[in-house]
């Protein structure tokens, strides 16, 4: 046993490409119960929508579109700059790839930040789960706005989750344990957050552009 | 050595040690994918503000399908994966499909 040990210590490089397929094979198979827990979602929003389609027209129209189109750039650069640091460790560029890895960590944190003073707002205004204020209104409303805020919640947790990754990432880059033989931690971050930008993709037309 | 490189290329990698091959996508591609996708965002926005009744929700989900194509493709690198990855992702978009296509068969007819 030991000696097979050995022999795979031994010729490190074979061991590594058969991790890195299976390290990529398992990420992909998370981000698909991630794809099936928001598919759920997505319709739970569906029929309601279809049953309630006025109540969600008027409830959409006091979503902030601005805001959304900003967060939507915001998040669509940060994929950008997030496949730019890959590609930079691939290269052997340690240092771009650090500055790219922050810049993407960084717009996660102002995508949170937007959302917070968007959150922040409806909250002023009384539209939160439970409120009486929203209590009053009509109930493809109050299912619209569950909706917003369980949906687009869920997806903020999975920005935070998102940026205290790069953390982690970014600290296996520094001490040179990402590299150009061995990157695929920084590539399945990046398949990760990638899904997190396309399901955002799919909630800022859903939620803020519904005419 | 070449015919190794032909074999991996085609995606029957057996057990065979295969040399660890991976595309580098130039920044450029990326840069590219990206104005694709600022402007899908741009055009999502505009159609949105064109009453078409029923065709809005149609004409969003058509571009936002896009847009997830063009991350999916380019950002997750499905296009120069192995042909592994390129049929796992239609299994798990057909189970979906399956789920939502079923909830509307029940919900609409009752």
């Amino acid at each position: 046993m030991s000696t097979i040990a050995a022999g795979v210590a031994t010729t490190g490089h074979e061991k590594h490409v058969s991790d890195y397929i299976g390290a990529k094979v398992g990420m992909w198979l998370f981000l698909f119960t991630e794809l099936l827990l928001f598919g759920g979602l997505f319709l739970v929003y569906s029929v309601y929508r279809a049953m309630y389609h006025t109540d969600f027209h008027t409830a959409a129209k006091e979503l902030n579109v601005t805001l959304g189109a900003v967060n939507t750039i915001i998040l669509l650069t940060s994929s950008l700059t997030m496949a730019c640091s890959i590609s930079a460790t691939q290269r052997g560029n340690r240092k771009l790839s650090i500055l790219l890895l922050v810049m993407t960590a960084l717009f996660g944190i102002a995508f949170l930040v937007n959302k917070y003073f968007e959150w922040g707002a409806k909250f002023q205004h009384g539209i939160y789960p439970g409120s009486d204020q929203l209590g009053m209104r009509e109930n493809g409303e109050i299912l619209f706005y569950g909706l917003y805020y369980m949906m687009t919640g869920l997806h903020g947790l999975h920005v935070i989750v998102g940026v205290l990754l790069f953390s982690v990432v970014l600290l296996f880059l520094v001490k040179k344990k990402i590299h150009q033989e061995n990157f695929v931690l920084i590539e399945n971050s990046g398949l990760y957050w990638h899904l997190v930008d396309i399901i955002w993709i799919f909630l800022f037309p859903l939620f803020y552009l519904i005419t | 050595m070449k015919e190794y490189e032909g074999k991996a290329n085609g995606g029957s990698t057996g057990f065979q040690p295969v040399k660890n091959e991976y595309h580098v996508i130039p920044y450029r591609t990326y840069a590219m994918v990206w104005i694709g996708l600022a402007v899908l965002t741009g055009v999502t926005i505009w159609v949105a503000g064109i009453p078409l009744g029923r065709f809005n929700v149609l004409a969003a989900l058509l571009i936002a399908t896009a847009k997830a194509g063009l991350v999916l493709f380019f950002f997750m690198h499905l296009l120069y994966e192995t042909t592994l990855f390129r049929l796992l992702l239609p299994v798990a978009l057909i189970t979906l499909a399956s789920i939502i296509g079923l909830t509307f068969f029940d919900f609409s007819f009752r």
